[in-house]
């Protein structure tokens, strides 16, 4: 969000004059987290021309390179590698680039499918009120008492279990973002219902509710656009929690199949060799996680106190 | 008391119900069990007396009610991949999963709450601030990377403690503990802590923010203002005070770690429950994945049981209130 703002000028004026803008500036752990997110953003989107090999092509990848150390050549083949090799003799700094992109992808996706149903559901459960509301809520709360890494490993297994074998390593992918996002949006869904009902009690929503504004636009409109704060807080913190727990699922080969890196396989692979002292392939994708994750932990700290002054 | 319990109980069956009834959607509906049991092979004419045999062909609210009827007298059905009754897969593996998360939980409520103690009596102090930091790390590792890291540092490098596997155990009827013997001890250690820092960084932020509003109060200031001993005003007068949340949050807690102890006994390769539900998951073995289902919401039940009665033995007016109704 951050780097679109900084590359139009007209732009950078406007955010440095905003309040948020200004906050931002004065905050340089928040400065930092951004940067290092934008960093490893900039890095999975550009991964495809900045890293050494393009690990998504089969023969790329030579058997020979296989357990390079870091900052080392080869000794068979002579190439070097910054990261190491792992054990198929995949290069270590691009099967990060690429893995990055994937968690980041998932993590994204994930996120824009909770805050969608989320923030509709919570904004009818505001709007309407009543036993919509109630059935809304119940079944917040139902979701709430399972916990999401639980619910997103069920959902992982039963969505599998009608796919056909044949297509299952083929549609990982959406499953393991229909798997999280479907597990997360009850934050959105409270909160968002929470402030809804506050607004609905504003004149400017009883006024185009008397000039016969259509419930969709009442919604889209006016309702939307003065909840956005605590979603945009809640879609931080979420997007944090959206990609360990994609990493999560991969690790526990709930997730991507090892052939389709992100940080979650990565570190799967990684772990196999911890104990006979390649400790590269495991140690890299886990700090690259760890830096991500705790970037974006900082990150959505910050918004909180900053957006929200009363909240802890 | 008695009432209290029977109206709790009482809410908890219908939970129970819907919980089973997908479950057994799950059960029915995905995969094709008999095209499971008898291959590819088989003619129509055996597929319908299976299907008859099974109980397949009648209305569903009949296979339904047959469904829970068995699942209350411990039938759960046979796993695909196993070949083995459900029941009994979970009920040798309960026990390990069982000690690892009580042992996680009561090390995270120990040292969460006098960490939180601590940091709250003393917020300038240098300890507090580096607790609080370092808290915030805690929140931000994935659990199994702090696994990993644990194994990385006291298994490959020091040597001092296995990385994977239960120790030796000893057989008490149906019961299998690692708490009898020396390598059982060392194999729990790593598999606890990896389970507990998450829940020790939660609850010590709840108690502390809880003690600082707590000590901030005027019956605390009346007692300080008595003479009596900072200690009896602390942990008496105080600490007493915070345990309603502190209650509320520790029962959601307990279980999330169980939820999480799928991730830590995959690390360790723990034999417990979590391992078998994670295996069932790969292997898309959907008896193993609905009973865990089951098992699970039946564990939350029971801990929102257990907290509704730890609240009307901790919080005096809950009393008053059940009486009056």
């Amino acid at each position: 969000m951050g780097a679109k703002t900084n590359r139009r000028p007209g732009w950078w004026g406007r955010f440095r004059a905003s309040d948020l803008g200004h906050a931002l500036l004065r905050a340089p752990v928040a400065m930092t987290a951004l940067a290092l997110v934008v960093l490893i953003m900039l890095a999975a989107l550009l991964a495809p021309w900045l890293a050494p090999q393009d690990v998504t092509r089969i023969g790329v990848v030579d058997l020979m390179d296989g357990f390079t150390p870091p900052l080392s050549h080869n000794e068979f083949s002579g190439r070097f590698f910054l990261l190491g090799s792992d054990d198929q003799g995949r290069d270590m700094l691009s099967a990060m680039l690429f893995g990055a992109r994937t968690s980041l992808l998932v993590g994204i996706a994930a996120v824009a499918l909770s805050a969608g149903i989320g923030v509709t559901l919570g904004l009818v459960a505001g709007y309407a009120g009543g036993r919509v509301d109630a059935l809304i809520m119940r079944m917040a709360d139902i979701q709430l008492s399972i916990p999401a890494i639980l619910l997103a490993l069920l959902i992982f297994g039963m969505t599998r279990s009608l796919l056909p074998a044949g297509l299952r390593d083929a549609m990982a992918i959406y499953v393991v973002v229909l798997a999280i996002g479907l597990s997360d949006w009850t934050s959105y869904a409270r909160t968002v219902r929470g402030a809804a009902m506050v607004e609905m009690r504003r004149d400017y929503i009883q006024a185009a509710v008397m000039m016969g504004r259509p419930a969709h636009a009442i919604l889209r409109r006016h309702l939307l656009p003065n909840v956005m704060r605590p979603i945009l807080v809640i879609a931080t913190i979420n997007f944090a929690i959206a990609v360990i727990a994609e990493s999560t699922l991969s690790f526990l080969g709930a997730g991507l199949p090892p052939n389709q890196p992100s940080l979650g396989t990565l570190i799967r692979i990684g772990q196999q060799f911890l104990l006979s002292g390649e400790w590269w392939i495991l140690t890299f994708p886990a700090l690259l996680l760890l830096v991500l994750a705790l970037s974006i932990n900082l990150l959505g700290d910050w918004l909180r106190e900053t957006l929200n002054p009363r909240g802890r | 008391m008695i009432l209290f319990l029977l109206r709790r109980i009482a809410q908890a069956v219908p939970v129970m119900l819907v919980t089973a009834l997908l479950a057994f959607a799950a059960f029915r509906f995905i995969g094709d069990p008999v095209f499971n049991m008898l291959g590819q092979d088989a003619t129509a004419a055996d597929r319908a007396q299976l299907e008859a045999a099974l109980g397949l062909d009648q209305p569903f609210v009949v296979q339904f009610a047959r469904f829970v009827g068995s699942a209350l007298q411990g039938d759960f059905g046979v796993s695909t991949r196993i070949g083995q009754p459900v029941f009994q897969l979970v009920l040798e593996r309960l026990p390990a999963t069982l000690e690892l998360a009580l042992l996680s939980f009561a090390l995270a409520l120990a040292v969460g709450i006098v960490l939180g103690v601590l940091t709250a009596l003393a917020p300038q102090h240098l300890l507090s601030r580096a607790v609080m930091s370092g808290s915030l790390v805690a929140v931000s590792l994935p659990n199994f990377l702090i696994g990993i890291g644990l194994i990385y540092l006291f298994s490959v490098g020091l040597g001092w403690l296995p990385a994977f596997g239960r120790g030796e155990t000893v057989r008490i009827g149906w019961w299998t503990t690692g708490l009898l013997t020396a390598s059982g001890w060392q194999a729990i250690i790593l598999p606890v802590v990896t389970l507990a820092l998450f829940q020790i960084t939660l609850i010590l932020r709840l108690v502390r923010a809880e003690m600082t509003e707590v000590l901030g109060s005027d019956h605390i200031r009346f007692a300080r203002a008595r003479g009596l001993s900072d200690r009896l005003v602390h942990f008496r007068y105080a600490l007493k005070n915070t345990m309603v949340p502190v209650i509320t949050v520790s029962g959601l807690q307990l279980g999330t770690i169980i939820a999480f102890a799928v991730v830590t006994e995959t690390v360790f390769q723990w034999p417990g429950v979590g391992l078998l539900f994670i295996n069932s998951v790969n292997y898309s073995d959907v008896p193993i994945m609905a009973s865990y289902l089951l098992l699970v919401s039946f564990v939350f039940v029971v801990i929102n049981l257990v907290v509704d009665c730890l609240y009307y033995l901790v919080d005096p007016r809950l009393r008053g209130k059940a009486a009056g109704q």
